[in-house]
């Protein structure tokens, strides 16, 4: 049975912090499929629309009748493991480092037999298991076999924790503590086992509700930090860079303004200045201490979270500049996520619909609440999924987007 | 020595009577340290607060600063910053076009300002005990009115700056001092400034807080009456002013140019204070 995750050792300073190597990353286009639906923390394999035929590995033509009619389609996983071994040796630098490392055979229910890693709860074959896409420290999906039904420990198996971004005994900034959600994401990170939570106050004279509560949670601190001010960014990260291991940047600006109904650019500007320039100025001052402690022991520096919206993806004219500016910060996250995958450092993005906050008041529900959106986030850092898409509203406006973007254009612009 | 003056080392100018020879007498006491130059200016950064409205409302920019280049890759022999800031940040200026009631105004802007009027002697009154015991001291009419029964009155076109050492709160937070009901800091009542305005013909009015008005002026008849009265009269402002402690009460001479900003509703300065050593 996989024993419970300690918390580890202090790491002894005289010794070398090691840099991260990554599993081999490379991947045909069509293979890329698997990847894109793990992202979002989906299984899916292609199925042949002529033969039915459920296909693995991914291909160009149907493994069975040479269709290319194929599309790819949400599987369940189940399956039975046929075999299973212990790889003792590897030339490839990321297992050599982890070894020994289990392995096994899936017949999937659906069909095909796959490779996978292998959980260490898993029953020796033949046994039932569940096969899920996660994606890796290269950002590439692989599969990976997991006891049928939950076991004590499951989540803290060395091979999966290699997968995922688990809070617990981790260091974490979240760079706003004024707003509702800012307080959610700092309670269940607590609750999920943080270590230390590092919480961002800007204009310190402005009193806000909440702030005692956070005060008194002994896991937390709170420190001055201003994404609109350089220097305020950089000095934190001076103090505290080195430290953190999972960065959240939940701070934004959110006005409820178009073009028409605002004069001047004045709102817009600092939308932009918080949601895109201050996520620049963060990656820059936290970003290279970040990729230097990716290996740094099994609480190693693991990830970064931006708190983008549904409006991301398709702008929604009523809050036309806040919707730019996140377009634009996902903008950016793309470039981070490309630079922080060297490091295995995973970014993941929340893309919530209309939160329940005072910027959407007059916004009728469903709207996504803080508790819901910090649980979302949790969940994700637990499976290592890149791209959430917490509530409803959002998970409808992801399958009209996925579906027709420019129907969902005319749809928004009302 | 044709110009028939000269200036010996203690200072005294000889010669001509008359204008040139008071300023190279100013020049001289300058060099000898008989007259003192105080610096009654906030250094800008990006910590110093901001005022502070409701967050639907258009935002003053705070003093932001970005390295352009420092001896390195991007410049190689010089070092440069961009900054950017609103015309109300820190130590700054307020020209009568700031507020409605003096929008039109002749030379109401930083830029048609009568440059005669940025300098002129200042009368500081020691607000210091009353600001302490109470945050939302209100200087009226009869305390200055005692003010002038010891130190003389006003003199026309003199500034009137508030000493209320609000500029000794170099924490941020006592600095803007809010609470639920908003701000706390002191500044004159409306009785006080068309007193000044009317009766005493002052320049302007000038404070160590983040206002010329008291924290919660918002509530007063009417709103904001410094500024109201100030520029609606063509009159002046000047906010977070330091160092006013250094002041005699009578006797300086103030000299606060801002920007020339093109229509300029006022701008960050460097005020100084010309005071007899
Ligand atoms: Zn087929």
């Amino acid at each position: 049975m996989v024993r419970e995750f300690a918390r580890p050792r202090r790491k002894n300073p005289v010794l070398r912090t090691r840099l991260p190597n990554l599993p081999p990353g490379g991947r045909s286009r069509v293979a890329l499929g698997l990847t894109a639906a793990a992202a979002l923390g989906r299984f899916e394999l292609q199925r042949c629309r002529d033969c039915q035929a459920v296909q693995y590995p991914p291909v160009e033509a149907c493994s069975r009748c040479l269709s290319v009619r194929l599309r790819w389609e949400l599987q369940s996983g189940d399956g039975l493991l046929i075999a299973q071994t212990e790889l003792a040796h590897s030339n490839d630098l990321f297992f050599r480092e982890r070894l020994p490392w289990r392995l096994g055979m899936v017949r999937l229910d659906c069909g095909p037999t796959v490779v996978v890693h292998l959980h260490g709860d898993c029953l020796p074959a033949p046994a039932r298991v569940r096969v899920d896409a996660r994606l890796d420290r290269s950002g590439q999906a692989v599969l990976f076999a997991l006891p049928d039904t939950e076991t004590a420990n499951m989540a803290d198996d060395p091979q999966l924790r290699e997968f995922t971004c688990d809070p617990r005994f981790r260091k974490v900034l979240v760079t706003d503590g004024r707003s509702p959600l800012g307080q959610a994401l700092v309670e269940h990170l607590v609750k999920a086992g943080a270590d230390l939570v590092w919480v961002g106050q800007a204009e310190p004279w402005k009193q806000f509700p909440g702030l005692d509560a956070l005060r008194a949670m002994p896991q937390v601190s709170i420190v001055p930090l201003d994404l609109t001010d350089s220097s305020s960014v950089r000095e934190l990260a001076a103090e505290i860079g080195g430290r953190v291991d999972i960065v959240v940047n939940n701070a934004e600006v959110h006005r409820t303004h178009g073009i028409g109904d605002r004069q001047g650019i004045e709102t817009a500007r600092l939308e932009m200045d918080v949601n895109y320039f201050g996520l620049l100025r963060l990656a820059q001052a936290f970003g290279p201490a970040l990729r230097a402690r990716a290996a740094d022991g099994p609480t190693g520096a693991v990830a970064w979270v931006n708190l983008l919206s549904i409006y991301a993806l398709s702008n929604y004219p009523p809050h036309g500049t806040f919707s730019a500016s996140k377009a634009a910060a996902l903008s950016l996250s793309q470039c981070l996520r490309a630079e922080m995958r060297s490091a295995g450092v995973r970014v993941v993005n929340l893309f919530p619909g209309p939160m329940d906050d005072e910027w959407n008041q007059t916004v009728v529900p469903p709207k996504v609440s803080p508790a819901v959106l910090a649980r979302a986030l949790i969940t994700a850092l637990k499976s290592g999924v890149e791209d959430v898409f917490p509530g409803d509203v959002a998970q409808e406006w992801l399958e009209r987007w996925r579906d027709n973007p420019k129907a969902l254009e005319r749809e928004l612009a009302g | 020595m044709d110009s028939a003056i000269s200036i010996e080392a203690g200072g005294v100018a000889r010669g001509d009577v008359g204008g040139a020879s008071v300023l190279l007498r100013l020049a001289a006491e300058l060099v000898s340290g008989q007259i003192r130059v105080v610096d009654l200016t906030q250094t800008l950064a990006p910590e110093f607060p901001q005022i502070s409205l409701p967050p639907e409302m258009g935002q003053c920019w705070p003093f932001r600063i970005e390295e352009v280049s420092r001896y390195d890759e991007r410049g190689p022999a010089w070092y440069w910053n961009n900054f950017s800031c609103g015309e109300h940040t820190g130590t700054h200026f307020d020209a009568p076009i700031h507020w409605v009631s003096g929008r039109d105004l002749p030379r109401n802007a930083t830029d048609t300002i009568p440059p005669e009027d940025l300098i002129g002697p200042a009368c500081v009154i020691d607000c210091t005990a009353e600001s302490a015991a109470d945050a939302d001291f209100l200087l009226s009419r009869s305390f200055i009115e005692r003010w002038e029964s010891v130190h003389g009155r006003i003199p026309a076109r003199a500034w009137v700056l508030m000493r209320t050492d609000w500029s000794k709160r170099t924490d941020p937070v006592a600095y803007q001092n809010y609470d639920e009901t908003g701000q706390h800091t002191p500044g004159p009542d409306a009785e006080a400034v068309r007193f000044l305005v009317e009766e005493r013909q002052v320049i302007g009015f000038g404070s160590e807080s983040i206002g010329t008005d008291a924290g919660q002026a918002q509530y007063q008849r009417p709103p904001f009456p410094c500024h109201y009265y100030m520029h609606g009269a063509g009159r002046y402002g000047l906010q977070c002013l330091a160092n006013l402690d250094q002041l005699p009460p009578t006797g300086a001479i103030l000299i606060c140019p801002p920007l020339k900003i093109r229509n300029g509703s006022g701008s960050p300065l460097r005020v100084l204070a010309l005071v007899p050593a």
